[in-house]
């Protein structure tokens, strides 16, 4: 039986029911008495410059309270921060602009901006701004812009903003060995987070005089973003993070905040600003496209010899934070395997198209297309099986990483999860049509939880015991939509014997909860989750403590279920948890604890060689997938997926099959059709009828086999699955379509044209 | 231009407005009758977060004019439960994890009760089809499926 009472059961997440019933209120809808309405100028080119900006027309137009530019913010130039005390430096921290000034690097960047009494007032004050534009011509290739005398996207003197490396080996010598090389360049697209919620926030004044922002962010952190951007002390802006609408890493870079922030202090009057579907298509960050040129070597026998990789990453418009994930992508470039020889480098480069940041996955999706495609090639050539070349080839407990060396000394759970994949997919159906091939393919792969070591991660959580039996829980834990809140109700539920119906959580305010860092890199349930044990198992030693005086037994005898201190012996003996908190108070016992849990720290590595720990730990697991080949149209249906990761531990077994069912549709969509196109920096692609994503007919129900090998390092030996949930996917899909029919589709996403095309080229 | 004074039923509370002829009916609920529960996704009719009833009928009130609605009766998520009594349609997607971020939800629910009045009995197939117009990013819809499913079946038993 399993010794937990609350942790790892399916409880309906703490905000269900306001969903269900639709009273939730999310950042869009929220009123404030005489609100204006904000709307954002948006740039009509890729690449210009701004000769002037005229607004005098669209200030007269009754109704309009602001029109700003970039003249009227404080400090338009700042930096990319995402919740980062640490200043790393190294070019990581980018430039972050407010408003187009002087010149335009993306179509779509903001140049002005209106508040005004209704949305209509507001889109007419656009209209009315002139801009003056002198086009320039841009560069949108990332392997153009590499070159020296390419265009300048920005004002630099190189469009190269990142460049990293890894190395262990030698790789010639590696390859001279080598029976079987295989060489190949792999493209893979931007994608879209498409969170069914768009950007969008309310912003006002309080009674003293702080800027207060309740907006849909996964970084309430970017408060001191804000306040560098107005010029404020940063306890004067305070964020509110509502329940998002998703985000997947698109709403990790500061959105709407700073917008709103203006337009609220110019005015000072409650503003509103929530982005149009085409505007947060045409606006927001995408997942970095690659080019990845690979080459890797491989003995008769299947094993591994050596690996070359070069990775570049096209950051659009704007850094952000292009450098990180161009480190993660780097840094995953040799998959899960043991490679003797290996050279990876990475390049991210500026160009004129969308800028480019986080998007569930942060760089590992890209590389796992190209590496794990080319170890089916390798088993194909050999004549192995698919299994088989992974099962010689990866990392086991105790083994390190090819590309920094960094030892895993958690548990490993491969080629474990490959084999329970593989085998859940079971046979092939058999194709009902002649035209129709059916085919099977397998990934496995590695993704890191928790933030790079180097940026000294930190989490914050409060817990206390009210007078009543209740309890309280603090903390600054954004959460957006994964159920990131609930289970830090669980852990305190387990821990102090409350059930869920008695908790009560405030979550993401900067002036009400201590800072538990951002919902990004699959860190909440490994560093909140920690920190809400320690604060947790604080107050439940001091209960305990009181309990034992009041019980006359050993403390380690005691344990707190259903709100009763009980004698694990002899559970007829035991007292009610209130009597045991008036007791406690009547003393003056703080029933209360604020604890922080930090990650292990590291120092920041060599960039052009990285080696030794760059993070704290990975998640490992496997996808599997059938296809069903049309060879008359071209046209794939992904039939079967199934998902088997090691988790350590669920805190809630339903959270984490969610996690693990939707990262494989995020993911297939990836594969499948998601492609944000752009035309010289243009968008092609700003619906959902032009941008399709995964609907009901073109996801299969997702089988999910959860590992639970305990040896993760948050809380109860958990680890993270939100990002890892998705970065395989995509290569087991390709791989089950060379298995139906010997085409191997290099660049994302699969279409029916390439599809014949390679038809049309194997019958040559 | 000349507003429309229009008299309907919202989750059976009478209720007037003066409308413009080119509001949606997604802005009166939302900006000023505050039912806030009907979302806005993509404002186009491609993701289905904004579907409400009319008359019990499934629409898409980022399409439909608010003057339209005079005489007829809407129902919202907010209509949905009696008191604190939820819908069998939300007892299940809450029983089957079904929500997550939750912004498709409303509209989810709402179709999938209309899918259940055509159908009472749908197949898999038969509910990935009439549920294809409703977009969701974070589940993968399994687990809304299961739900549609399950409570299918518990209203048969």
């Amino acid at each position: 039986m399993s010794k937990f009472k609350i942790v790892g059961k399916p409880i309906p997440r703490f905000d269900a029911r306001a969903k269900v019933t639709g009273s939730l209120k999310y950042a869009d809808d929220f009123t404030m008495p005489g609100m204006l309405y904000g709307k954002v100028l948006r740039s009509k080119y890729a690449a210009a410059n701004i000769n002037s900006i005229d607004t005098t027309e669209a200030k007269q137009l009754k109704g309009v309270h602001a029109v700003l530019t970039a003249k009227d913010v404080p400090h338009n130039e700042t930096v990319t921060r995402f919740g980062q005390s640490t200043v790393i430096g190294k070019g990581f921290e980018g430039l972050y602009r407010v408003l187009a000034d002087k010149k335009v690097r993306f179509m779509g960047e903001a140049v002005a901006l209106v508040a005004a009494e209704t949305e209509e007032i507001a889109e007419q004050a656009l209209d009315l701004i002139k801009v003056d534009y002198e086009p320039l011509p841009g560069v949108f290739d990332p392997e153009e812009a590499m070159k020296p005398d390419a265009y300048q996207v920005g004002e630099g003197d190189t469009n190269i903003i990142g460049e990293f490396g890894c190395r262990q080996g030698d790789t010639e010598k590696g390859f001279a060995e080598s029976d079987v090389i295989i060489e190949d360049t792999y493209t893979v697209t931007f994608q879209d987070h498409a969170f069914m919620e768009p950007e969008s926030g309310v912003g006002w004044i309080d009674d003293y005089g702080v800027l207060t922002l309740r907006v849909s962010s996964q970084v309430i952190e970017h408060f001191r973003d804000v306040a560098d951007v107005l010029g404020l002390p940063h306890n004067k802006v305070r964020y509110i993070g509502t329940i998002m609408g998703g985000g997947f890493g698109g709403k990790e870079d500061i959105t709407v905040e700073s917008f709103l922030a203006l337009l609220v202090w110019h005015t000072k009057k409650p503003v509103r600003l929530v982005y149009n579907r085409d505007e947060t298509f045409m606006c927001h960050s995408k997942r970095h496209p690659f080019v990845m040129h690979y080459k890797v070597g491989a003995k008769k026998d299947g094993k591994l010899t050596a690996l070359n990789a070069h990775l570049i990453g096209d950051s659009g418009g704007y850094p952000y934070l292009s450098a990180w994930v161009t480190l993660y992508a780097t840094v995953n470039a040799a998959g899960p395997y043991v490679i003797p020889n290996v050279n990876v480098k990475a390049h991210v480069v500026l160009t004129n198209n969308t800028f480019t940041s986080a998007n569930r996955g942060f760089g590992a999706p890209q590389p796992n297309v190209a590496y794990e495609s080319i170890m089916d090639e390798i088993a194909h050539k050999l004549n192995i099986d698919p299994l088989e070349i992974r099962r010689l080839n990866c990392i086991t407990t105790g083994g390190a990483l090819s590309t920094t060396g960094q030892v895993f000394n958690t548990h490993v759970a491969l080629p474990e999860a490959g084999e329970k994949a593989w085998e859940a997919l079971g046979e092939p159906d058999e194709s009902k049509e002649e035209n129709i091939k059916i085919g099977q393919g397998l990934a496995i792969g590695l993704m890191s939880y928790g933030r790079m070591t180097f940026l000294h991660d930190t989490s914050r959580c409060y817990v206390k015991l009210e007078s009543d039996g209740s309890a309280l829980i603090r903390s600054g834990i954004p959460d957006l939509g994964a159920g990131q809140i609930s289970s830090l109700c669980q852990i305190v539920s387990e821990e102090l014997g409350v059930p869920m119906s008695r908790i009560k959580i405030y979550h993401s305010d900067t002036a009400l909860t201590p800072l538990a860092g951002t919902t990004t890199a699959t860190r909440q349930c490994y560093m909140s989750g920690n920190a809400t044990l320690k604060a947790a198992r604080e107050v439940r030693g001091r209960i305990l403590k009181k309990a034992a005086e009041m019980l006359i037994v050993n403390q380690n005898n005691l344990d707190i279920v259903d709100e009763n201190v009980v004698v694990t012996y002899d559970t007829a003996q035991s007292i009610p948890l209130v009597k045991v908190i008036k007791a406690c108070e009547a003393e003056g016992m703080e029933l209360f604890c604020e604890a922080q849990f930090n990650a292990p720290f590291t120092s920041v590595p060599d960039l052009s060689n990285m080696r030794g720990t760059t993070h704290p730990d990975f998640t490992f697991g496997a996808q599997a997938a059938e296809v069903a080949v049309d060879i008359e149209t071209g046209k794939v249906k992904v039939t079967k997926i199934v998902t088997c990761y090691d988790i350590g531990k669920a805190i809630n077994v339903a959270a984490v099959e969610g996690q693990m069912e939707g990262g494989s549709i995020y993911g297939m969509g990836y594969a499948m059709f998601e492609n944000y196109e752009l035309e010289k920096g243009a968008p092609k692609t700003l619906s959902f009828a032009e941008y399709r994503i995964p609907t009901t007919l073109d996801a299969p129900e997702v089988k999910t086999i959860v590992l639970e090998s305990g040896g993760g390092l948050g809380p109860y030996g958990a680890k993270g699955i939100g990002e890892p949930a998705c970065s395989i996917i995509a290569p087991a899909i390709l791989n089950a379509i060379y298995n139906a029919v010997g085409v191997r589709i290099k660049s994302l996403p699969v279409t029916p044209e390439k599809i014949l095309q390679g038809l049309k080229e194997r019958a040559l | 231009m000349n507003k429309i004074p229009i008299k309907f039923t919202v989750n059976g509370k009478q209720r007037e407005a003066q409308v413009e002829p080119n509001e949606l009916l997604i802005n009166l609920l939302r900006e000023e009758l505050y039912l806030t529960g009907t979302k806005y996704g993509c404002g186009v009719g491609e993701c289905g977060a904004c579907t409400v009833f009319v008359n019990d009928e499934p629409v898409l009130s980022c399409l439909t004019l608010a003057a339209s609605v005079d005489g007829q009766q809407i129902t919202t998520i907010e209509g949905l439960a009696k008191g604190s009594e939820l819908h069998p349609m939300q007892v299940s997607f809450l029983k089957n994890a079904a929500v997550q971020c939750g912004f498709c939800t409303p509209g989810m629910i709402l179709t999938a009760i209309a899918l259940l009045k055509e159908n009472p009995e749908p197949t898999e197939e038969e509910i990935r089809d009439y549920m294809r117009g409703n977009i969701c990013r974070c589940t993968g819809y399994t687990q809304i499926v299961r739900a549609i499913k399950e409570c299918a079946e518990s209203i048969k038993s």
